[in-house]
């Protein structure tokens, strides 16, 4: 086995370790601390009689532990639950049943995940191809306006929040110029040009501030990198500038790129909460702010346990692949 | 002993110290950036306009609650009577669409759940922050362990998802602002967590702390005098840059009617009930959206400059530049 | 070919700085006949590197003025336009600089990074010619196994296999002259007595010219023809290396000369018979976790008395600092037993301190140094304030500082200095053992000969033992009675310092001695003939 291979895998272990103390603390948290979770988890309408039927379903008269056991048996291999009109399987991974929608956790998550790809997937590929190349651009002629202007829109972007942002783009492009409609979302699979144009907006709201994050990452790597010694060999070998900043010097500013991409894509995949409520976006952050409002404690719960998995999961990637691309991480 | 090495009398290397500087320093360093300087100068006016609400509220002669069906049109569906919004003698920045009630005074309302929660949040955050990341960097590597890994996850975390589910559990009764600043200064240490005990563990391995342990020193002694001094500088620079994005964490838990529950009034939450009237009535968005942007902004801008003025490179770069040629010594 | 190899011609070069510019090179001319090798000798700040980089044309860009003229190979190097300069780089002139590990890209293989700078130069050799090319250059240089080891990446090597690498980056091309800017700084004294050897067997194959820059006058004792002394950007002295290090003419020079440690020149010591102050019993320090335990220290015992000096040489990775610091209590050992007689056991005994090595660490930044000083009597609380500070002036002046100094910050003082006040911060306690940790690896070698000469008055006004712990076989035999060889965290040779240097028994031992570089160059060169013979009737 190789050292990269033996580090990925203690690293991937250590996450899922997290996930088990996260699974608990929120399982803690949700079921066993609040006052009456069977009325929280049945939600606001409900008759005493489904109650008591939802106190049964989940277990609340066992002990904790047994409560937490039947959850995790659920969530690794499945478990059969009622419904309130009667029994269903509940197959791995079960986060459990929303007694208002009448339907699983899992698969009302399920079909909330496209939106939320659709809209972190492409605003990524965004951020990264005006980050990078910002970032790179500004590298090359270092000092000046350039690096003014990105520091002012990072910082800006590191704390003004991204429904500002979209509001504003909403204003200008709807509702001032008239370019674009208002957002609605449209499955990739339905209509894909609609899709792209009614994503246009949300793109573009998460990708304005992030890609200036990524074009700062990128240049101080780079010069970083460029200020290095071994930068100094090349050139003292005469290696053209050309080929010293596109070889020698992006190789260098990778590794952090490619580490925060996966931790971005990690924590949007479960967090773009406000920028799917802005834009309408039926994704996981919408769903999230809909059960909240509504009272549907399955649902929050399992939105919660799955945001935990992205991220955690993302942070684990991050490090490997960091690993990969920096092999010298490995060794310390 | 009469060479140059021990006569050459010491400051013609520098005249500023690498030592953090003190409070009065670091104002001086501050009022050399243009920027931090501006943020300065907004901060304190949002303060005072928060501080002094109810008296600006009275000499607009206005009240935050007050509904005003006179100034709103109901036949085109509440759009506010008159250009800019509604704006008046009577209502100096317009109404509110729908209701009435008067912009002005609930935008300074505002401005004291803005301030205040962003303030409160980060005190948690940064006292749990220093204690944790002090305890792992001083106690042994269990505790360590365990500290460090707790503080990994909580980092992980995207904050907004855990606020939003976490407030959706607490039963209604509880204060609102409160429990925002419980909520938000529980989920939010880990930054200043793990800076504390990264700077504590470099720190506690430099051969000063060494020679102050051989000189007899305890341990508290060594936290007290040659541990806690290093820590200030970081600890307030992050702390600085917490400031913002707890503001903008509570208007964004607002914004999602999360936050602050209505009638409070909340620039969030007005963003919120906005959105609705952007096409009709598009000054009633720009006002919490500047109000929200303008203040994320002096705030990120002070910690900018604070983080500047900390920075103990920031002032030597240059020599460092010039000495750096010299060639590493041996 | 009848023109020189290299023309400087009144250079000056300034570096901009916050306020104004530094003059870093002042009017310097020089040249080098084809083949010659000069090595060009200062202390830090001399101007020495600066001079080295300008042959290249490296300050370009860097926002450096030059004056004057180089011609380098027949380029003119301030002159040049960009195409005849990356010529001259690497295909005439090659550079081999001080950090073998920060010289070369953490990210690509080593015989890849070989082939792209040969690559730059034969446009028109194929890509796998080029990884031929770099592989020969690798074996030629001694790099055993080269085609697989061209594959591995700078971290995959050791320091002096780093070296070596781009020594073989050097040799690619082919140039007629190499610039070595203290190539063997970074590396163990085996390791450097390797590779000047190296070097000076390349210069006899490949009849290239060698200019070598370093701190060091026992390294240029055996590996140029001619030296050029340099003290703040001008020449001070220049001439064959036999006369300017046997016969110094100018008196920086002199002092220059005078100053470097040398191994047979020891003040006969009495031998020490006072009482037992400190005894290690079979000591061993491991590190690391369960599986992965490595014992820094191995089992070592030795014995210090009132008075003497016990010196501990030893190359890194020795286990010399961790020693150090168990002796003196910082850490604790994991095994073996160490007594102190009178005194009781953990960091803060008051009868044992430590000089540390790092003069910028080992001062809390924030703390004038009187405050640093007075730290362990504030600890003790025996004196009143008045008392304290007196004692405090009292031990500046005692290490040559100015006691009006009481209240200045670290960053305000050289090197030396503060390396004084560690001393007097160690002295405040009146201990009556002191552990130096490399006490003087950090500065150059006139302010080294002077605290060295600082600790041996105090040593003898105070009646104090000494640890005095170094990599330089040189300093330790000027200062000790004693002397423990360590390496692989055990003494592989451990007696009076006379016979020990004089007598060596230990293989090791007798390694060490054989590289340690020597002013004399006949001597110098007869060593590197017999290490030669070891090596072919070894290997």
């Amino acid at each position: 086995m190789t050292l990269l291979t033996r580090f990925a895998l203690r690293r991937l272990l250590a996450a899922l370790l997290v996930l088990l103390v996260l699974s608990i603390a929120v399982y803690a948290l949700f079921y066993v601390l609040p006052g009456d979770p069977a009325r929280l988890a049945c939600g606001p309408k409900c008759t005493a009689d489904q109650v008591a039927q939802v106190r049964t379903q989940l277990g609340l008269d066992d002990p904790a532990l047994a409560q937490y056991a039947h959850f995790l048996h659920g969530l690794f291999a499945g478990t059969d639950i009622s419904t309130g009109v009667g029994t269903e399987h509940c197959g791995a991974p079960c986060l459990g049943f929303s007694y208002q929608n009448g339907e699983q956790v899992t698969s009302l998550l399920a079909q909330r995940l496209p939106a939320t790809a659709s809209l972190s997937l492409g605003a990524m590929a965004l951020w990264l191809v005006i980050g990078v190349g910002t970032g790179v651009l500004s590298a090359l002629r270092h000092g000046g306006i350039t690096e003014r202007l990105l520091t002012a829109v990072t910082l800006a972007g590191n704390a003004v929040p991204v429904f500002i942002i979209g509001i504003l783009l909403m204003l200008l492009f709807v509702s001032v110029l008239g370019w674009l409609p208002f957002p609605s979302y449209v499955p990739l699979t339905e209509d894909p040009e609609q899709w792209a144009w009614n994503l246009v907006l949300p793109w573009l709201s998460l990708a304005i501030l992030e890609s200036a994050k990524y074009a700062r990452l990128t240049r101080s790597s780079m010069l970083d990198t460029l200020s290095e010694d071994h930068v100094r060999t090349f050139r003292a070998y005469g290696v053209r500038e050309r080929s010293v900043i596109g070889r020698h010097a992006l190789r260098g500013a990778l590794p952090p790129v490619i580490a925060l991409t996966a931790l971005d894509l990690g924590t949007m995949f479960g967090g773009a909460v406000l920028t799917e409520s802005l834009f309408g976006i039926p994704g996981l952050g919408k769903s999230l702010v809909d059960s909240v409002r509504t009272e549907d404690l399955p649902v929050v719960v399992g939105l919660v346990l799955v945001t935990g998995f992205f991220v955690v999961l993302a942070n684990a990637v991050a490090d490997v692949l960091y690993a990969v691309a920096d092999r010298r991480v490995v060794l310390a | 002993m009469t060479t140059s090495d021990v006569l050459a009398a010491p400051g013609a290397a520098s005249d500023t110290p690498e030592a953090a500087p003190g409070a009065r320093q670091l104002w001086r360093r501050l009022r050399a950036q243009r920027a931090a300087l501006a943020g300065v100068a907004v901060i304190v006016l949002l303060v005072l306009v928060a501080l002094a609400a109810p008296l600006l509220a009275a000499l607009e002669g206005q009240d935050p609650d007050a509904y005003h069906a006179s100034a709103v049109d109901s036949a085109l569906g509440g759009v506010p009577v008159g250009s800019f919004g509604g704006v008046s003698a009577d209502h100096w920045l317009g109404v509110e669409p729908g209701t009435g009630r008067d912009l002005f005074a609930r935008l300074v309302y505002g401005a004291r759940i803005s301030l205040g929660i962003g303030l409160a949040a980060t005190v948690v955050q940064v006292v749990l922050g220093v204690a944790v990341g002090l305890a792992a960097g001083l106690g042994n590597r269990f505790l360590d362990n365990l500290l460090s890994r707790t503080t990994d996850v909580m980092l992980a975390l995207p904050t907004l998802v855990f606020a939003i589910a976490l407030l959706a559990i607490v039963p209604a009764g509880f204060p609102r602002p409160v429990l925002l600043v419980l909520v938000l200064g529980l989920l939010g240490w880990g930054g200043t967590s793990r800076i504390v005990r990264a700077q504590t563990l470099s720190l506690k391995s430099l051969d000063y702390v060494a020679a102050a342990r051989l000189g007899g020193a305890g341990r508290w002694r060594i936290a007290r005098r040659e541990l806690l001094p290093s820590l200030a500088a970081p600890v307030v620079t992050y702390s600085a840059l917490l400031v913002p994005s707890n503001i903008a964490s509570e208007a964004g838990l607002s914004f999602l009617g999360i936050g602050v529950k209505p009638p409070t009034p909340s620039w969030g939450q007005m963003l919120s009930s906005a959105t609705t009237w952007y096409q009709a009535d598009p000054t009633y968005v720009l006002l919490p959206a500047g109000l929200i942007f303008v203040t994320v902004l002096a705030f990120t801008a002070l910690g900018d400059g604070v983080r500047t003025a900390l920075d103990p490179r920031a002032g030597t770069r240059l020599r460092a530049v010039a000495r750096g040629r010299k060639g590493a010594r041996p | 070919m009848t023109s020189p190899l290299i023309e400087v011609e009144d250079l000056t070069i300034d570096f901009p700085t916050g306020t104004g510019t530094v003059r870093a090179v002042d009017g310097l001319s020089f040249s080098v006949e084809q083949g010659g090798a000069l090595g060009v000798v200062g202390e830090s700040g001399s101007g020495k590197s600066a001079t080295a980089f300008a042959l290249l044309g490296l300050h370009r860009g860097s926002g450096a003025r030059i004056g004057g003229s180089v011609r380098v190979a027949g380029v003119d190097v301030l002159t040049a336009g960009e195409r005849e300069l990356r010529g001259l780089r690497g295909g005439l002139a090659a550079m081999v600089f001080q950090d073998p590990l920060s010289s070369l890209d953490p990210y690509f293989a080593i015989g890849d990074q070989i082939a792209e700078v040969y690559r730059v130069h034969h446009p028109k050799a194929s890509r796998r010619a080029a990884r031929g090319r770099a592989v020969e250059v690798l074996d030629r240089v001694g790099i055993a196994d080269a085609p697989r080891r061209a594959r591995f990446r700078p971290h995959e090597f050791s320091g002096g296999m780093r070296q070596r690498a781009l020594i073989a980056m050097a040799l690619a091309c082919e140039p007629r002259l190499l610039v070595a800017d203290e190539p063997t700084t970074a590396l163990d004294v085996t390791v450097q007595a390797q590779i000047l050897d190296l070097l000076g067997e390349l210069r006899q194959e490949t009849g290239m010219g060698l200019l070598l820059v370093t701190h060091d006058l026992g390294v240029v004792a055996g590996s140029v023809d001619e030296v050029l002394v340099m003290k703040d950007g001008r020449a001070v002295e220049r001439g064959p290396v036999g006369t300017v290090l046997g016969a110094p003419r100018q008196p920086y020079t002199r002092d220059l000369v005078a100053a470097v440690p040398r191994l047979g020149t020891a003040e006969p010591r009495g031998a020490a018979t006072g009482e037992v102050l400190l005894e290690a019993v079979g000591v061993r320090r491991e590190f690391g976790r369960r599986g992965t335990r490595v014992a820094a220290v191995d089992g070592v015992s030795l014995t210090v008395r009132a008075g003497e000096t016990l010196g501990v040489v030893g190359e890194s990775g020795s286990g010399k600092t961790t020693l150090g610091r168990m002796l003196v209590g910082l850490l604790e050992p994991t095994g073996g037993e160490l007594r102190r007689p009178g005194a009781r056991s953990g960091a803060g005994t008051p009868g044992l301190q430590m000089v540390f090595q790092d003069p910028v660490s080992s001062l809390n930044p924030r703390r004038s140094i009187g405050e640093s000083i007075a730290d362990p009597l504030r600890t003790a609380g025996v004196l009143d304030d008045a008392a304290i500070v007196a004692r405090v002036r009292e031990l500046l002046e005692r290490v040559g500082l100015d006691p009006d100094w009481y209240h200045r910050y670290p960053h305000e003082f050289s090197g030396g200095q503060r390396q004084r006040v560690g001393i007097a911060r160690a002295l405040a306690p009146e201990p009556r053992l002191i552990v130096c940790d490399e006490p003087v690896s950090a500065l150059d070698v006139t302010t080294q000969a002077q605290v060295i000469r600082l600790l041996g008055e105090l040593q003898r006004e105070l009646g104090l033992a000494l640890v005095f712990i170094a990599h330089d076989l040189a300093v330790v035999r000027q200062v000790s009675d004693n002397v423990a060889v360590m390496r692989a965290g055990r003494i592989v040779e451990y007696g009076p310092a006379g016979r020990v240097y004089e007598a060596p028994e230990h293989e090791y031992t007798k390694g060490l001695l054989a590289a340690v570089p020597v002013l004399d160059p006949d001597e110098s060169a007869a060593r590197r003939a017999a290490r030669r013979r070891a090596l072919a009737t070894t290997g």
